[in-house]
């Protein structure tokens, strides 16, 4: 066992130091003054002024057009496939409503996938519709992230930056030589990068296998750094071809935090409060230890059932043991409880185990990194949630003490509150009431893949992924229904942009406030106080708004599995 | 429109770039880690293959199912789902105890015995190639006995295929139930 928490602890900690000199990278990004060579071409054919600073709605309008233009163009891809070169098994195009869901999902990082990559999209699809996305869409959150930052650093000017230089220099400077790299890395621990056609194999009892391959790694790379999670094959990060070992398993984990933890420490170098942020980033870490420790004693403690059906489960020198079905065996179960709740935190959603086959607390775990979205969050947007949990909590200490809220020495008002207060309440009413519809809405039942309170969580966790942004599954669930499809799809819009633009306005509405000087009575938010208080809004807020549905799902499958009833 | 120009930079340039550089410096992993025998492929170093015979060490069970999702075919390695069986599933339960009592068949274990779990349960890709030691040791004597040979050196085969932990820390130990096989039909012949 302590090995086993030690390699989960090896994570974390390179990942803290990889923060610091990342964070510096990507503060340098968004306030550096010079234009690189591919940049400025890049601006003439876009034909984009540079220098232009936008204020908060010509800012949201350019980046919601840009992705809706990226989501078109996806769309007419998916459907047009048959047509496109690189389609060595000759796939047809999606449906109509599943083309709709997945250029949605890939549009906004979530990546639900409710198609099997290696039987549905042809080499270029893989390349020119997911790869694509999966280094355009995050790219647009990191810029909301750049954005709202300026609007909080800024006084008394309201221009929050210029939207088309912040997306390129992210993808020429940041997301495309990391993944590039990355992907070198991964090929050479295993993952294929080719455009040859499957493999035919003849195995040892005289059979043949023919075996799915293609230009994996580089999107391995981005699906991982961009907290994207769409896999090349079906089972994701449990594919050998996708996750062959466990260097590159855990550098997939470190590559989902990299980027949405490097944000807290970009932040506080760009406000010029580094404290500030440190504070973030040890609450999001406090939130994810917290969440690793649930999922792990839950899978290590293992299933009783199978035990009574004849398995050993017991940690020893030659098996991991613990709860196994739909694990690999080169990652056990440490390394799987981490990815878990690595995966579902930063709302990336690949699985390098089948969150259908957690225990019932292990899936609770899961489901609440999604829904809380302040364990880190997606890249960019995560910590635009953290502000929106972080200002509320000004807000409510505000009404405790009796005092006109401030943050970051910015009032907050009427306004800024009623804003958040939109923001953080889309999420549950997409959630719960999408949730709701599915288990009325007559055939939707059908799907399920597991009966009674598993059956329910299934469900649950849909919706939770799709508005969360997330994308992984409790993939029981056949979700390829034009009723899925499109709830799926709306939930995914919903929780993206209705979310987001808000914030901007919130960012917008700040920047154009003049500063108030720091008193001995101003509460400072820089502080360990605060940072306890912050997390206290943030379970008591995700508490209060899902533990019935917690309490219909994974909490009564825990009590009948440990009363050894099954379904 | 930006649409159109970052997409055939980051989904086109970037992948095929990386296509060229990655078959130029690792051209064994690029192509899938391909194992050949007699000039022709066998299979993959990755990819799990099923084995039924007494005489072969057998992989885990696996949930793929043939392309059309219709019928069950254990490590069909074109089309990857997993079982996505809850954990209070009675369909589950009933799996594992019959996989259970099966495993205690083929290698001569008493019936009250508890079976290494990796050996019951399904994989998440339904292609794991490896098993746990505990499940290849409790293997070791119904395939000596088979082929003939000592147990001690299957034994020391099993030691020479175990993979340990990555970097002395990193993930499980493993043993590659292909490339074990491979090597004892090398020995047999």
């Amino acid at each position: 066992m302590p090995l086993e928490i030690l390699q989960i602890a090896v994570v974390l900690v390179v990942l803290t130091v990889l923060a610091v000199p990342t964070g510096a990278y990507i503060a340098n990004i968004f306030t550096g003054e010079r234009h690189l060579l591919p940049e400025r071409l890049t601006y003439r054919l876009l034909g984009v002024d540079p220098e232009e600073e936008m204020n908060w709605k010509r800012y949201s309008v350019a980046l919601v057009l840009a992705s809706g233009a990226a989501m078109f163009l996806g769309y007419v891809l998916l459907r047009l496939q048959s047509f496109l070169p690189l389609n060595p098994l000759g796939l047809p195009p999606q449906d109509p409503d599943q083309a709709f869901n997945s250029a949605a999902s890939f549009d906004t990082t979530t990546n639900w996938q409710s198609y099997a990559g290696e039987i549905s999209l042809s080499y270029f699809n893989q390349m020119a519709f997911v790869t694509f996305l999966q280094v355009f869409a995050p790219a647009t959150g990191l810029a909301a992230f750049a954005a709202l930052t300026h609007g909080l650093a800024r006084s008394g000017f309201d221009g929050l930056g210029n939207f088309w230089v912040d997306l390129t220099r992210i993808i020429f400077r940041l997301s495309l030589p990391l993944a590039f790299v990355l992907a070198l890395v991964f090929v050479w621990q295993g993952e294929p990068q080719t455009l040859s056609p499957s493999a035919v194999a003849h195995t040892l009892q005289g059979g043949t296998q023919e075996i799915a391959r293609g230009p994996v790694a580089s999107l391995s790379s981005i699906k991982h750094l961009g907290n994207n999670g769409g896999g090349f094959f079906n089972m994701n990060s449990a594919h050998p071809y996708e996750n062959p070992t466990p260097l590159v398993d855990a550098l997939q984990k470190v590559a989902m935090l990299l980027f949405t933890a490097s944000v807290t420490y970009a932040f506080g170098t760009m406000i010029s409060r580094r404290k500030q942020g440190w504070v973030f980033f040890v609450v999001f870490m406090i939130l994810l230890v917290g969440s690793v420790t649930l999922v792990y004693s839950a899978e290590r403690y293992g299933n009783p059932l199978l035990t009574q059906a004849g398995a050993e489960q017991a940690l020893t020198a030659n098996q991991s043991g613990g709860s196994m079905e739909g694990k690999e065996v080169r990652f056990g179960v440490a390394q799987s409880s981490l990815f878990t709740s690595v995966t579902t935190a930063t709302q990336t959603g690949s699985v390098n185990n089948m969150h259908d086959s957690l225990t019932p607390l292990g899936g609770l775990g899961a489901l609440v990194n999604m829904q809380l979205n302040a364990v880190f969050g997606g890249e960019g947007v995560g910590f635009i949630s953290l502000i929106t949990y972080a200002i509320l909590a000004v807000f409510i200490v505000g009404l405790m003490v009796g005092r006109s809220p401030e943050f970051l020495q910015k009032k907050i008002e009427a306004k800024e509150v009623t804003l958040v207060v939109i923001s953080l309440l889309l999420y549950p009413a997409s959630i719960l009431g999408f949730a709701g519809l599915a288990i009325v809405w007559p055939g939707a039942l059908d799907s399920l893949a597991n009966p009674g309170a598993h059956g329910f969580s299934e469900i649950l966790y849909a919706y939770t992924s799709g508005t969360e942004n997330n994308g992984s599954a409790f993939a029981g669930l056949s979700a390829d229904t034009p009723f899925f499809n499109t709830t799926i799809g709306f939930a995914i819009l919903i929780g993206r942009y209705l979310t987001l633009v808000p914030l901007l306005a919130v960012a917008g509405s700040l920047a154009a406030k003049r500063s108030i000087p720091e008193t001995a009575g101003t509460f400072s938010t820089a502080t360990p106080l605060y940072g306890a208080t912050l997390i206290g809004v943030i379970v008591i807020v995700g508490g209060l708004t899902y533990f019935p549905a917690w309490a219909l799902g994974a909490i009564v499958e825990h009590l009948q599995m440990l009363a050894g009833k099954t379904f | 429109m930006s649409a159109v120009l970052f997409m055939l930079i980051t989904g086109l340039a970037y992948p095929l770039l990386t296509t060229l550089v990655a078959n130029l410096l690792f051209p064994y992993q690029a192509q899938g880690s391909l194992i050949e025998r007699n000039g022709e492929i066998v299979g993959s170093e990755l990819i799990g293959q099923q084995f039924t015979e007494p005489s072969y060490f057998h992989p885990r069970p696996s949930a793929t199912l043939t392309t059309d999702g219709t019928k069950p075919d254990p490590y069909n390695a074109a089309f990857s789902p997993g079982s996505n069986l809850g954990p209070t599933n009675k369909a589950l339960i009933s799996e594992v105890r019959m996989r259970a009592e099966a495993y205690r068949e083929e290698n001569g274990l008493p019936s009250d015995a508890k079976v290494p779990v990796d050996a019951v349960t399904a994989s998440g890709s339904g292609l794991d190639p490896d098993i746990s030691v505990a499940n290849a040791d409790l293997q070791a004597r119904q395939v000596a006995e088979e082929r003939g040979i000592q147990e001690g050196e299957v034994r020391r085969l099993i030691e020479e295929y175990t993979e340990g932990r990555q970097l002395g820390l990193l993930g499980e130990s493993r043993v590659n139930v292909l490339e074990l096989n491979l090597a004892l039909d090398e020995i047999s012949e």
